[in-house]
């Protein structure tokens, strides 16, 4: 039997890897990507408690959770290409025109 | 065991509009090229969403195994989204036919956008608030690269994308947080172990997480940067409803969640809370000072509102409930009002978007000129218009609370915006120029903007209409 603090450890590491991800790498995918890996965090969280209280609640919510993220990546990745057909790049760097 | 149909034909507001959704975006798909359809089918769905909004403005029953809350403080909510829905949809057609983009499927995303913002206001649960932010944003990331042939319009949802996508990270963080020390996501047993709860460092960093992402929501200082640039690359109706609508649900969500469930009057979260308030009402009015395009200044000054509506939640009092509905109706009209005659200046390739193609309207179009200096009084908080008593309750409530510095600090930051609202005043009515609006502009549009603006004379002149019904909601 695995500890929950291990669990909740594990998810906040992975957690903060996805945060420094977004703020510091410069394409735009793998920013998306790192978003991806917080929302993945949070799912292992909630089903660490779920399991950890014996309630189902969380496990219902990380169903959700990966339905949300599915649609995301589908209007995310629509505009990246929208983006990518005018600029032919997807370094956030170079998309400027506006003031960051 | 309860008969979730019953439930359905209970929840009407949220599910009729949620039906023409759908329906619009089946006759879209099957008629060719006939967009004035989806224009029409939404209007009327809002029509009759708000129908059901009145209707059930009394009391309030919960649904669903307690997800949902219907009437009361959701249905008075209702109409403040789907009154910016309309008044976006009108303003819409014009704009979009000038641009050539006029598509039905805009309308449905902004009908699913207001489903959403009706979800968050009803919420009684977490995972409902989650669910509609999600719907919500989804469907403005789209609406923000709508023209997507524009560099600036695609680097817009871009960036509106990939920061709302990171603050969901830690608004489902902050949840998670939350679920794991209450054992709930159920806001009614959550408040009621909140004494408790407050003690416990895990809970608090999970209500810190949540605040990060509301007050990204309703971009407030230091979760604003995405604001102007999003305001200025979007097209101008939909800047309008992101600056109102999305805006009033996220304020809805902050009520329902930080003082009607964790009734955060003097506890630490008030201070953090005051503090952000204070930060965005100094940063959102000093920088607006300084920008020349008029989309970029609302822009700023929607984050200084967001500032003076915060102070209102950090009271954590009943007048700070119902002065943000008070602000939030008052707000909503103001600020499309003033983005709609925007959108009638505005000309390809984002001409006609700074101060001085202001100068000297006042002697083309004395309607438009009008309309224009009542939604800037009103911004600016001059008496006798709606904004404002909006600014007075919330400031009533911070003083309340004990929070006098907080009051001090708004009262002094809008004497600095009525700098910048007037400027324009100043610049359509005193100077000469040759500001004026090619096309003409459509009578619905006009009607539109002529009610918003007569509406926020008459809040102006009978506050006590809005405030004796919002009163009724938080009475325990």
């Amino acid at each position: 039997m695995v500890e929950i603090q291990s669990y909740l450890i594990l998810s906040a590491i992975t957690f903060i890897i996805g945060v420094v991800g977004v703020l510091a790498r410069r394409n735009a995918i793998i920013v998306f990507m790192s978003i991806e890996l917080m929302l993945n965090s949070v799912n292992l969280t909630l089903v660490a408690f779920s399991a950890y209280l014996g309630d189902t609640t969380g496990q219902m919510l990380v169903f959700f959770v990966m339905t949300v993220a599915a649609a995301e990546a589908a209007v995310g990745l629509a505009i990246v290409i929208a983006l990518f057909r005018n600029k032919q790049t997807v370094n956030i760097d170079d998309i400027n025109i506006l003031k960051w | 065991m309860n008969n979730y149909l019953t439930d359905f034909w209970q929840a009407t507001p949220i599910v009729s509009l949620a039906i023409f959704a759908l329906l619009t975006l089946i006759v879209d798909a099957a008629g060719k090229d006939k967009p004035v359809l989806s224009y029409w089918m939404s209007l009327i769905g809002i029509v009759v969403a708000a129908g059901f909004s009145v209707a059930s403005l009394g009391a309030s029953t919960p649904l669903f195994n307690t997800m949902l809350a219907q009437g009361g403080y959701s249905s008075y909510c209702n109409l403040i989204f789907l009154g910016s829905a309309f008044l976006c949809i009108v303003l819409s057609r014009n704009y979009l036919e000038r641009l050539q983009y006029h598509r039905g499927e805009f309308y449905v995303l902004i009908i699913l956008a207001t489903v959403g913002m009706m979800l968050m206001a009803a919420a009684l649960d977490l995972m409902i608030i989650f669910l509609g932010i999600e719907l919500m944003s989804i469907c403005l990331y789209v609406l923000a690269g709508f023209i997507r042939k524009k560099e600036k319009a695609n680097e817009s949802s871009l960036k509106y994308f990939l920061l709302g996508a990171f603050a969901t990270g830690f608004l489902l963080y902050g949840i998670a947080l939350i679920y794991g020390t209450a054992g709930t996501t159920n806001l009614a047993l959550i408040g009621k172990s909140f004494p408790q709860l407050s003690h416990n460092s895990l809970f608090m960093i999970g209500a810190g997480m949540l605040i990060v992402a509301f007050s990204f929501k309703v971009a407030a200082v230091p979760f604003h940067m995405w604001a102007p640039d999003v305001y200025e690359g979007s097209p101008t109706t939909i800047s309008a409803f992101m600056s109102t609508g999305a805006k009033a649900a996220a304020f809805a969500v902050f009520v329902s969640v930080f003082i009607r469930t964790f009734d955060i009057g003097g506890t630490k979260l008030s201070d953090v809370l005051a503090i952000i308030a204070a930060v965005s009402m100094i940063v959102g009015n000093v920088t607006a000072i300084a920008q020349n395009n008029l989309k970029r200044m609302l822009a700023y000054s929607s984050i200084a509102h967001a500032g003076y509506m915060l102070s209102g939640i950090a009271a954590g009092n009943i007048e700070g409930e119902t002065g943000i509905l008070f602000y939030l109706s008052a707000y909503v009209f103001m600020n499309i009002g003033a983005f709609g005659i925007i959108s009638w200046m505005e000309q390809q390739d984002d001409k006609k978007l700074t101060f001085d193609d202001y100068a000297g309207l006042s002697s083309q179009h004395p309607a438009v000129a009008a309309l224009m200096a009542i939604f800037m009084f009103s911004l600016a908080g001059i008496p006798p218009f709606a904004g404002f008593f909006g600014k007075y309750y919330v400031f009533l409530a911070a003083v309340k609370a004990g929070m006098t510095w907080l009051a001090i600090i708004g009262v002094l930051t809008s004497l600095i915006s009525v700098y910048y609202y007037l400027r324009l005043v100043v610049l359509m009515y005193f100077r000469d120029g040759q500001a004026s609006i090619e096309e003409k502009v459509s009578a619905p549009a006009m009607a539109a903007i002529s009610c918003a603006a007569l509406f926020l004379i008459v809040l102006g002149l009978y506050p006590s209409l809005v405030v004796d019904i919002a009163k009724g909601f938080f009475k325990i």
